[in-house]
């Protein structure tokens, strides 16, 4: 189903969002989200962005303190993901201006808000960040 | 609402238990939440506030005003989506918030339900209807909300109750809702596949509006997923997405749509051959390295049959290869992969940056690039990329070190190690890896070994060598992880001491004061190793006649493999055979030709009274504390190797004081005696055992394996089977299931505990003789539980098949290998390998494919009137959609016959646009479609005017003979 999860983490492994496409219990998320932030924590900036999990690929990049996670299916494109990954950082930062950690931490609805514009059920399904911004601005104008 | 949940608030001093006005104003916001958590450090200050804010919110969440509720559902949504707080107490509260007329709340209902609802959720259905209502809104952000928590959470309930509202949402004029709907679609699909027969029709017209883009990424990842769990089904679409490709100038949209041609063209050659063009031409206009890559990715794995397309495959590999970005390098590598198995060219021209890449520093490129050496691995480069990878291995870390290890072994095993040529080497470099410091692999190498010396003859003398070479040294002993290679060493020392250029020496190691750093198991093993060099020492100082003979029978150089019993007979038959070619320590002189037997002259001076005479003191004295150890296995075997020690002694001593002469008649020794009985036993050759031996048994009538196994139970709690196996000859995933044929085929190394064992067997057949076959006679193999595998009184009827089934197997062996000098290696037979298990697919999937084919082959009458939209008569309707979507593009038509040739056409109806079979178009308006769509159709294709022919074949009889692709 090409996206199964999406995690965002900062550097000392704190989960600051996670979605998942299928369901997994409580347990095997902390215990699935621990592995994955132990193994591409440690990697360093002449590693490429992708790891082998369980049945997954993880495609990841770090921005500032933060690094977004995405985990595909074998099949998914690798470097797809990563503009993948890079769009929903400028949909962020568009949004947001400038968009840091504290921004995602305390706007946590909003973040989940914009991955529901662009990715359900797996599948990208809007890949324009005016149209992927379009309902949280009307949304905030209302209230 | 009154709060009368499961949930009891903790005490509640001010508010009395339920919610109150103070709560609500002064209740916490999420923000306060989020804050309070970070100025409390992580430990017990965080977690009692946590628990404290827990505490709060099972208070709010009641609250009747619809404001508090939402709020402490998003800091309990917050609490558990981060911090893995359980929530599924609050879902009727998530469910209660949905209803809400403020579209916050609802958000923040429907958000909470998304991520903490399970399958098993029990207040799951009470949305349904809250659902239905939203989807019916005329707020297409609220249908949005519904779609995407529907997306999430959707079972089977859900599908089933919500298919017509979903099915009307995909006729919706707003993108945004036809979009989402379209993405929840799939998920409906996999939980009730009858929303097929249904929803299909529309999915497909979304498919053919591709002027709107929005809708038509979703889409097409909607087809990608169902294609790539049944490509088949969707065949019959390969026109439209063939325009897709072509015409779309979206990157997402296009990755996916390649992905769907990839599992399409390896079910329709013709289609590849199509759609091979415009792959190309994505591949050198594009600038995005994703489409590019994923060009690559199909053509080198789906279409690997156009060279021209491989080739520029490989040079867009290449490229990616020696960029400076780690991800493309990646990914090159990945590709390179990809193009092994059938382009190995490939991977060679870039052997280069392979192996530089085998000292990358990020170990995913290292992985990758060592797959590829292997791949690249044949019978004629494999000792040179082994003696490279055995560098590498040195200077990696452990863990790469290790897998370089395992790769070789698998890579060299494979197939009863078809690639090795020089045993000899590969023996050494056996031995070469169990010297590696980091080297992990002990239980793969400690198999091979054994598995070599059973299955190559003619490898053993250099394997005792190797064996010889790591059992002498101390240093290793102390490494845990070389402990089981060490006990295949051991064994293969013992086994094989006749090829021994000293026994003396291997004695000496198998009995040094360091073993005691073994574990009990494998020291067993050198203990019974030091028996079976005892008497062979014993054996060729006192019968050095029956030596020679003896051994002519195990160095036969023959090269078919026969089993001992029936080398036994010729070998007792023709004492003095013609082709003794090998003779090691043989006395006469037929064999100073020999080139192998250079220190036969030495061997035979070796044993000598007086080395015997050492001999025998070394064990004596370093065994002697073995009879005393806790380990029962050690105290057993070491009594062995004392008793016959001490017999020995004093035979041999007290022949010292006599006279030349009675030398003579050493044959009338009791010892010798002893020693002739004993070398019988053990020169019982060992030969692989078949993997599917067990199941050639037939099993005989009237016995129900399966059944009455509770039973059984009951007698196995009292009865402790000794473990008397301390390796096995059977790698332990091949071993059978009961166990009972692996102690069989170690009767002679344990032949004491073997007895027990069986006065245990009889004991527990007096007790539990109902669950044993009659045991009337010994010709049914299953009154012992176990084919006598290698059991020379018994030539069972199993055995002489074996041994004509091996004799088969050789014989092709035979054929292929006249060229080489490789030796024989036993194969026993092509079913070695456990069957793979036969793919079974979901039945959903089967389900959802069935529905798409009815609905694409019009097969779905009857359903058709269900569909509001189509206004068309029943029974016709069908055949019209398909018309429809056939008669745009004429090229579409081309590739509809490639779907209509798969096997189901004579199953079903076919569409005769055939030029041998023209008929008119069935009415005016499908005619007019044809030229209203015309225009708007790409202008590359050649067979254009075939269109014009276009109508529907109704002739369900004859068959289309698609050739339009040809």
């Amino acid at each position: 189903m090409g996206i199964r999860f999406v995690l965002m983490v900062n550097k000392q492994g704190q989960t600051r969002l996670a979605q998942y496409y299928e369901y997994l219990t409580l347990e095997e998320r902390r215990a699935l989200e621990g592995e994955i932030v132990r193994k591409c924590l440690a990697r360093n900036e002449q590693q490429c962005s992708f790891v082998e999990h369980r049945t997954y690929k993880i495609v990841y990049r770090r921005y500032a303190s933060l690094f977004f996670l995405v985990g595909v299916d074998n099949e998914e494109n690798e470097l797809a993901i990563l503009e993948f990954i890079h769009l929903l950082v400028e949909t962020m930062d568009r949004h947001f201006g400038n968009v840091c950690e504290l921004d995602i931490m305390f706007h946590l609805e909003k973040a989940h808000f914009m991955l529901e514009e662009m990715v359900m059920n797996g599948c990208i399904v809007e890949t324009s960040k005016a149209n992927i911004l379009a309902p949280i601005q009307l949304m905030d104008k209302a209230s | 609402m009154s709060g009368s949940g499961s949930i009891t608030t903790a005490g509640g001093g001010g508010g009395g238990g339920g919610p109150s006005l103070m709560d609500s104003l002064f209740q916490r916001t999420l923000d306060d939440l989020i804050k309070g958590i970070r100025i409390h450090t992580p430990g017990s200050a965080q977690s009692t506030f946590i628990s404290k804010s827990l505490d709060e919110i099972r208070r709010e969440i009641k609250s009747t005003d619809l404001q508090t509720k939402s709020i402490a559902i998003q800091k309990l949504t917050y609490l558990h989506s981060l911090h893995g707080f359980d929530m599924s107490w609050a879902a009727f509260h998530a469910v209660e918030l949905t209803s809400s007329p403020s579209f916050i709340h609802k958000k923040s209902g429907y958000l909470a339900a998304s991520l903490s609802f399970r399958p098993t959720t029990e207040v799951l259905l009470l949305l349904t209807n809250q659902l239905r209502k939203d989807l019916s809104s005329a707020n297409q952000h609220e249908v949005s909300l519904a779609l995407e928590c529907l997306s999430v959470i959707c079972n089977q309930d859900f599908a089933r109750d919500l298919t017509p509202d979903i099915f009307t949402l995909l006729g919706s004029s707003k993108s945004f809702i036809r979009k989402k709907s379209i993405a929840c679609l799939l998920m409906f699909f996999g939980q009730y596949p009858d929303a097929v027969r249904v929803c299909f029709k529309r999915l497909v017209e979304n498919l053919e509006a591709a002027d709107n883009g929005q809708t038509l990424s979703a889409t097409v990842g909607v087809f990608c997923e169902l294609a790539s769990k049944e490509p088949r089904s969707y065949l019959p679409l390969a026109p439209e997405f063939y325009r897709i490709l072509v015409d779309s100038r979206n990157n997402w949209v296009l990755i996916k749509v390649l992905k769907i041609f990839g599992k399409l063209a390896k079910l329709e050659p013709r289609l590849a051959k199509k759609v091979v063009e415009p792959i190309c031409d994505h591949m050198k206009r594009s600038e995005a390295k994703s489409l590019v890559f994923e060009c690559v990715r199909t053509i080198v794995s789906s279409f690997y049959e156009y060279e021209f397309a491989v080739k520029l495959a490989v040079a867009k590999i290449r490229e990616f290869l020696l960029h400076s970005d780690l991800n493309l390098k990646y990914l090159g590598l990945q590709g390179l992969l990809l193009v092994a198995p059938n382009h190995l060219w490939a991977v060679i021209e870039n052997k280069d940056v392979v192996i530089k890449s085998l000292s990358d520093v990020d170990r995913n490129i290292k992985l990758e690039a060592l797959r590829l050496v292997m791949s690249m691995v044949c019978d004629d480069n494999v000792v040179e990329i082994c003696r490279v990878l055995v560098g590498y291995a040195l200077k990696s870390d452990p863990e790469f070190c290790n897998e370089i290890l395992t790769s070789m072994l698998s890579t060299c095993s494979k197939n009863t190690y078809e690639i090795v040529v020089d045993f000899d080497w590969y023996v050494s470099l056996l031995g070469e890896m169990a010297r590696i410091p980091n080297c992990r692999n002990g239980e793969e190498i400690e198999y091979q070994l054994i598995d070599i010396g059973m299955r190559v003859k003619d490898v053993r003398p250099e394997l005792v060598r190797v064996g010889r070479d790591l059992l002498i040294d101390p240093a290793l002993l102390g490494n845990p992880f070389i402990h089981r290679i060490l006990s295949a060493a051991a064994w293969v020392s013992g086994e094989y001491v006749r090829f021994s250029k000293n026994p003396f020496e291997i004695m000496e190691a198998l009995l040094q004061p360091r073993t005691n750093l073994l574990p009990p198991s494998i020291r067993a093993v050198y203990i019974h190793s030091a028996f079976k060099v005892l008497s062979f020492c014993l054996h060729s100082f006192l019968l050095p006649n029956r030596t020679a003979n003896s051994l002519s029978k195990f160095v036969d150089m023959e090269p078919d493999f026969t089993y001992s019993d029936s080398e036994r007979e010729f070998s007792e038959t023709s004492g003095l055979r013609p082709h003794q070619e090998f003779n090691p320590r043989d006395e006469s002189e037929t064999n100073a030709d020999n080139a192998t037997n250079s220190s036969s002259s030495l061997k035979k001076d070796a044993f000598t009274r007086e080395s015997v005479v050492n001999l025998l003191t070394l064990v004596l004295t370093s065994s002697s504390p073995l009879a005393g150890s806790h380990d029962v296995e050690i105290q057993e075997r070491g009594r062995n190797l004392l008793g016959l020690a001490h017999l020995a002694q004093q035979e041999i001593s007290c022949h010292d004081d006599k006279s030349k002469e009675k030398m003579v008649d050493r044959d009338d020794l009791k010892t010798s005696i002893i020693i002739r009985l004993i070398d019988d036993a053990l020169s019982e050759d060992f030969g692989p055992v078949s993997s599917s031996a067990q199941e050639r048994v037939s099993i005989p009538d009237g016995l129900l394996l399966e059944e009455n196994l509770s039973k059984l139970d009951v007698i196995c709690a009292d009865v402790q089977l000794p473990k008397t196996k301390s390796f096995s000859l059977i790698r332990p995933g091949f071993l059978p299931t009961d166990g009972d044929s692996v102690s069989s085929r170690q009767n002679e190394e344990s032949e004491t505990s073997a007895a027990e064992s069986t006065s245990l067997l009889s004991e527990h057949r007096k007790r539990h003789g109902l669950f044993y076959l009659p045991s009337d006679d010994n010709k049914k193999k299953a009154s012992r539980g176990f084919p006598p595998a290698n059991d020379p009184n018994k030539k069972g009827k199993d055995v002489e098949d074996l041994v004509k089934l091996t004799d088969e197997s050789l014989v092709l062996k035979k054929k292929s290998n006249a060229a080489r000098p490789r030796p024989v290696v036993v194969k026993l037979d092509e079913g070695e390998r456990v069957p793979v298990a036969v793919k079974k697919t979901q039945s959903n999937d089967d389900l959802i494919s069935g529905a798409v084919r009815d609905v694409l082959l019009g097969n779905e009458s009857n359903q058709s009137g269900k569909q509001p939209s189509s206004g068309r008569r029943k029974g016709k309707a069908p055949s019209k959609v398909d018309l429809g979507s056939e008669s745009k593009n004429n090229n579409m038509e081309e590739s509809f016959e490639v779907g209509n040739s798969s096997k189901r056409r004579s199953k079903h109806r076919t569409h005769g646009k055939d030029k041998k079979h023209p008929s008119p178009p069935v009415n005016d308006e499908n005619g007019e479609t044809n030229k209203q769509k015309s225009g708007s159709r790409h202008g590359r294709h050649k067979a254009r005017q075939r269109a014009e022919d276009g109508g529907l074949n109704v002739d369900v009889q004859k068959p289309v003979i698609p050739d339009f692709l040809l």
